[in-house]
């Protein structure tokens, strides 16, 4: 891989597997995020690439191999400390249905150490909403009456709500039209450079790849099969990789499995 | 089959029997510690008081006064066949409060409460939602089970106590309006025959078979499998483990309480 080894990486997966009953998704996955940059996961349906943000956040436990957080061991040290450090959308929204839109958003600010005044809290969670383009008024409704891709903007904004060090987005602008997808992509891109977090997004829109990746890397058959700065995508010379980001049905990769 | 491979299979049958009995011990366990430990989520304590307790105040008055009512008949066309018609206030009080009312009053809560938990938790498990509380620094353990179970252990005795009062005012009723007894009289033989002990068997019941049907429904969901088929298995599994551990536990109480 094509890093400079002196500061330790934000994020760094070195051999890790996980199998489910006989399925072997990950097969010794290697993956080094540095601290302020934008990781992007490509890689065909199924490949893992979900799998690969839980494990590195510990809702899923890898069956070998090592995940270091900012250069140590992730799952030491105090759980709570670790978890706060994090943001993440998951991929189905995973909005709390009892909750309204606003609590969902400033779940994390209503409770425990981040915990502030009610007011307070309601107000970042509409400013918040605002930044991924939602109005004021949805505020206080429930999840279920919002639309598919108004769901994972509410998600978005309650993984940025406590302005994380480091965040996941599982495929932050599937089911978003054209327009809200660029307003998206701007606001990943904008947190990592303003901000300064470390982001690792799943996506498989290219426009959104070359929008907010500073590396790309791509998974395929459990491990990483090539990995570099977003820049030399189109000359990896992988065929893999070519067959992916130009959407060939022919190649290397079967397309049936 | 040979014998030994059905001993065999037997033996497999009975570890995961007690493998499944350990698991959800240790659940238990795990629940009440985290019951104890801070944070506390006073809000979904409340709405879970609300939820179990207040909410199942209809479902466990109906059934406690058409029981009471239909004990009352019972025992009076019983008991006419060999002249005791008397003991009908009785029986009536000794039946709803010892057995019945607690009996009752936690099946219903496991079809109610139990089931409803189950279905809750096992959806939030398939749609990502308790991934996303551990994301968010909460622990579901805290969050979800201990205000549950704690709601259950505080509102299912005195929803017992509601029913055995319910059913013996039926039994009451019945007797009176129908088979002829003094008002006076029915209710100061039933006070004066309930003791104590009586009382307070009916009350440690409740609270046994609400932390069961709670645990049970807690358990179940955050054991879900994936999917819509997921959901609906936990949610039976739960509804039938709560039933069944609730009479057994009934048994071993009355055991306890009346043979000991
Ligand atoms: N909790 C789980 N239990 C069993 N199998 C699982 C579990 N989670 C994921 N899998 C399996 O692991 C594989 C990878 O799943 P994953 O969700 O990571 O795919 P993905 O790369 O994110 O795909 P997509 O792009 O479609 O979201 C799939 O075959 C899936 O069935
Ligand atoms: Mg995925």
């Amino acid at each position: 891989m094509t890093q400079d080894q002196s500061p330790p990486p934000m994020i760094k997966m070195d051999g890790v597997y996980k199998a489910f009953g006989s399925n072997r998704v990950l097969r010794g996955m290697n993956l080094s995020i540095p601290r302020g940059s934008s990781m992007v996961i490509i890689g065909g349906s199924g490949t893992g690439k979900s799998v690969a943000l839980k494990s590195v956040l510990g809702l899923i436990k890898p069956d070998a191999g090592e995940i270091y957080v900012d250069g140590k061991p992730a799952g030491s040290g105090d759980r709570d400390a670790f978890l706060a450090r994090f943001g993440m959308l998951f991929q189905g929204g995973a909005l709390f249905d009892s909750l309204p839109v606003w609590q969902n958003v400033a779940f994390r600010l209503q409770r425990g150490s981040l915990k502030r005044p009610a007011d307070e809290a309601r107000a970042i969670a509409i400013e918040k909403l605002r930044r991924v383009g939602l109005k004021p008024d949805v505020a206080d409704r429930l999840p279920a009456e919002l639309s598919g891709g108004m769901q994972k903007r509410v998600g978005l904004a309650r993984a940025i709500a406590a302005d994380p060090e480091i965040i996941f987005f599982d495929e932050p602008t599937t089911g978003l039209d054209p327009i809200m997808s660029g307003v998206i992509n701007d606001l990943i891109r904008e947190i990592v450079v303003e901000m300064g977090a470390t982001a690792m997004t799943i996506t498989h829109d290219m426009s959104s790849v070359r929008a907010i990746a500073d590396n790309v890397a791509m998974l395929h058959d459990g491990v990483i099969q090539w990995a570099g700065p977003v820049a030399d995508l189109d000359q990896s010379g992988d065929p893999y990789l070519d067959q992916f980001i130009h959407g060939r049905a022919e190649g290397p990769i079967e397309a049936v499995r | 089959m040979s014998p030994l491979s059905l001993l065999a299979r037997l033996g497999r049958l009975a570890l995961g029997a007690l493998a499944a009995v350990g698991r959800v011990a240790l659940f238990a366990i795990s629940t009440f510690t985290h019951m104890l430990r801070p944070p506390y989520y006073p809000r979904e304590f409340a709405l879970s008081l609300l939820q179990i307790g207040w909410l199942s105040l209809p479902v466990v008055g109906l059934t406690a006064v058409f029981t009471g009512g239909a004990l009352a008949l019972q025992i009076y066309a019983g008991g006419a066949r060999f002249n005791a018609e008397a003991v009908v206030p009785q029986i009536v009080a000794i039946g709803m409060v010892r057995e019945l009312g607690p009996v009752l009053v936690g099946l219903m809560i496991a079809a109610r409460v139990t089931s409803s938990i189950a279905a809750e938790i096992a959806t939030m498990k398939v749609t990502e939602q308790i991934d996303a509380l551990v994301t968010l620094s909460t622990n579901p353990m805290q969050y979800l089970v201990a205000p549950r179970v704690l709601a259950a252990l505080i509102t299912v005795p005195l929803l017992v106590g509601i029913g055995d009062i319910i059913g013996i005012a039926g039994g009451y009723a019945v007797a009176v309006h129908n088979l002829d007894f003094n008002a006076a009289a029915y209710l100061k033989n039933t006070v004066d025959f309930l003791e104590p002990l009586d009382v307070i068997s009916s009350l440690v019941k409740g609270a046994f078979f609400g932390v069961i049907a709670a645990t049970m429904g807690c358990y179940y969901g955050m054991q879900s499998g994936r999917g819509a088929q997921g959901v609906g298995s936990a949610t039976k599994s739960s509804v039938e483990a709560a039933a069944v551990l609730i009479l057994a536990a009934n048994f071993i109480l009355t055991g306890v309480f009346f043979s000991l």
